[in-house]
């Protein structure tokens, strides 16, 4: 009789699909939505992420996230390195300048001044060039969107292909030449904009205007220490705010979180999707049954019992919810790909994401096959014999 | 008088009552009807009269006020409501009048469904069914859709359906009432033939007249009781 389900449900292509495309479309916005949420969550602290050899961040106490920067003294840098358990401590440069194009135009860019002598801070991943040409004059290094992107050449014919920058291209920042020397990966930031890595020396240069350059002090711990320890070591003999990695993103996270709707009006789409989907698959479901409800009553006029209409409805239910959620899933996956190495939308795909709104889905068809369910049990077998 | 046991069905002073206060309806009034094995027996009457209630008491589909209602010595009061469901699966077949084919089942897989119902595999339900199917003239026909076919071949995979597990009932709600007179007499032809044996009883309601004669008693309802039942002299 399980077969038999199927081949009703089956049967009623219309009804079928509507339904199929009703739970596609709920999965797809409870796992698109919250997919892209995450990603953009992650761009909040992706700088800090990028960046894998410190284990702690040491600033001003008045920072509150990663875009955010109040400079440091000289000093401060030493302090921080005369703290014990601390193995090494280098400065980084973070700020706004901006970068000089060929054809005159400016684009805001963040620069980062990394330690002269170990670079440290640097991108993980080169695509072209090497970390160490920064020690070459005038160097600067470009992350991948940034060059492809707003750094770009304009097309030379209108309407055409605009040329990433490459080795060897010259920019100018406040004035001054910057020569590519490599295109290195990193996650965009949370604005896309530019990012330019250069020595620390040079960065001074780069940013006249700026007396205080210093904005993050990174540290490593000695093998064997606690880098917890250490942060809350470092903040009490120097009077500045030092987060592990793992501390310095979540701070960043909540920042981002509290200042701004962005959980609300994620969160809404996907409860508008939620219940959309219940409703027009519930829906369509429960018009399947009633359509379907004289044959199920004969069913149990021929000696069906309650227990294997009620599996008969729910295996339905279930084989719609499968297939739906697996085209909307599907779509998803296609989506998270081909936004992989997107500039501006992209999206997370993770298991926790498809387990919950697999489950979100599977409430969705067990609630619709229960109201059918309920009106199939309350069905009097006599009423077969009514015309 | 027959001892239950040996009779198909046996009834005494069945009552039904639908509805409460003003809506009040008393269905069945007391009756009286025994129904042998082997036997084909119409009942008939005015509209209203309680011929539907009774045959739907009998199936088992329904469940009297008062009265006793017997099935080859079996009263289905003593069973649990899932014992009844199984009994009704394994003893009873069913003809509607508006035939109640599936239809986005196939000849065949309707026609299965008492057997699935029963827990046989579809393989072997189906092959059953085809059996049934090619007995009762169907041949060919097996893996059409219901709408495919005319009303009276619908109404003989729906004869087909009720016989294919064997049952030793079999109840038919006018049977006829949605066909012409030929066709309604084919039908009846083929039921008389392959329904009818020794170990099998069948009720078939009916208001059609031109069909009396293929009865072997016909039993005649009026106001929720039984007035007359005759025996057909058509020999
Ligand atoms: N479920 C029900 N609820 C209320 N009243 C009912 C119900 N079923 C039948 N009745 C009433 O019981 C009486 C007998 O109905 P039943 O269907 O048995 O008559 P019938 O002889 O089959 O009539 P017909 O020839 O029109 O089919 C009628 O008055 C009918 O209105
Ligand atoms: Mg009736």
């Amino acid at each position: 009789m399980l077969s038999i389900a199927l081949k009703m449900l089956f049967g009623d292509r219309g009804k079928y699909l509507g339904i199929i495309t009703g739970i596609a479309l709920a999965s797809l916005i409870m796992i698109q939505q919250p997919g892209i949420l995450i990603s953009i969550l992650s761009h909040t602290y992706s700088f800090i992420s990028d960046i894998n050899l410190p284990d702690i961040w040491v600033m001003d106490p008045k920072v509150k996230f990663i875009e955010d920067s109040k400079p440091l003294l000289d000093t401060q840098l030493y302090q921080v390195r005369g703290v014990q358990g601390v193995e090494w401590a280098m400065p980084l440069y973070k700020g706004q300048q901006r970068v000089r194009l060929d054809n005159g135009e400016t684009v805001g860019s963040i620069v980062i001044g990394l330690d002269d002598a170990t670079l440290i801070g640097g991108p993980a991943v080169m695509l072209q060039g090497r970390l160490a040409d920064l020690r070459l004059p005038d160097s600067v290094i470009v992350n991948e969107d940034g060059a492809s992107g707003r750094l770009a050449k304009p097309a030379a014919t209108p309407g055409g292909k605009s040329i990433p920058l490459k080795i060897g291209d010259v920019l100018e920042i406040n004035d001054k030449r910057a020569t590519v020397v490599g295109i290195a990966r990193g996650t965009p930031t949370f604005q896309s904009q530019p990012i330019l890595y250069t020595t620390y020396t040079r960065a001074e240069n780069y940013a006249l205007s700026e007396r205080k350059l210093l904005s993050f002090i990174l540290v490593k711990a000695k093998a064997g220490e606690s880098p917890e320890a250490v942060a809350r070591r470092i903040s009490r003999q120097t009077g500045l705010a030092a987060y592990t990695a793992e501390e310095f993103k979540d701070k960043s996270l909540e920042y981002f979180l509290n200042n701004t709707n962005i959980l609300v009006n994620f969160g809404f789409v996907v409860i508008i999707g939620f219940i959309v989907g219940a409703a027009v698959t519930g829906q369509i479901f429960y018009n399947f049954t009633l359509d379907n409800l004289r044959y199920f009553g004969v069913y149990k006029a021929m000696g069906t019992t309650d227990r294997l209409l009620l599996r008969m409805i729910m295996l339905q239910a279930l084989i719609v919810g499968f297939i739906g959620f697996g085209l909307g899933a599907g779509i998803c996956g296609v989506f998270a790909a081909a936004t992989l190495h997107s500039n501006d939308l992209t999206m997370h795909l993770n298991w926790q994401l498809l387990l919950g709104s697999g489950t979100a889905v599977l409430l969705i068809v067990v609630l619709a096959a229960l109201f059918s369910i309920r009106k199939v049990l309350k069905l009097e077998p006599a009423e077969v014999f009514k015309g | 008088m027959h001892h239950p046991e040996t009779l198909a069905v046996y009834c005494r002073g069945l009552t039904k009552t639908f509805g409460a206060g003003e809506m009040q309806v008393q269905a069945l009034r007391g009756v009286d009807l025994e129904v042998h094995p082997g036997e084909l027996l119409m009942l008939v009457g005015p509209s209203g009269c309680g011929k539907t209630t009774l045959i739907s008491i009998i199936a088992g589909i329904l469940h009297q006020d008062g009265g006793e209602c017997i099935l080859y010595g079996q009263d289905l009061r003593q069973f649990s409501k899932n014992e009844r469901v199984v009994h009704r699966g394994q003893n009873v077949g069913f003809v509607f009048q508006l035939f109640n084919l599936v239809p986005t089942l196939t000849v065949a897989e309707n026609t299965a469904i008492p057997l699935l119902i029963n827990g046989l595999k579809m393989a072997e339900a189906l092959a059953r069914a085809k059996e049934c199917l090619q007995e009762i003239g169907l041949k060919g026909r097996e893996d059409s859709l219901p709408t495919q076919l005319s009303g009276g071949q619908q109404q003989r995979v729906a004869i087909a359906r009720a016989l294919v597990h064997n049952p030793r009932l079999v109840v038919c709600d006018e049977p006829t009432s949605a066909l012409d007179h030929q066709t309604g007499r084919r039908v009846l032809e083929v039921l008389k033939s392959l329904a009818v044996s020794q170990d099998r009883a069948l009720i078939i309601v009916t208001h059609d007249a031109r069909i009396f004669e293929f009865a072997d008693r016909i039993a005649h309802m009026d106001d929720g009781r039984i007035v007359d039942i005759k025996t057909n002299n058509r020999h």
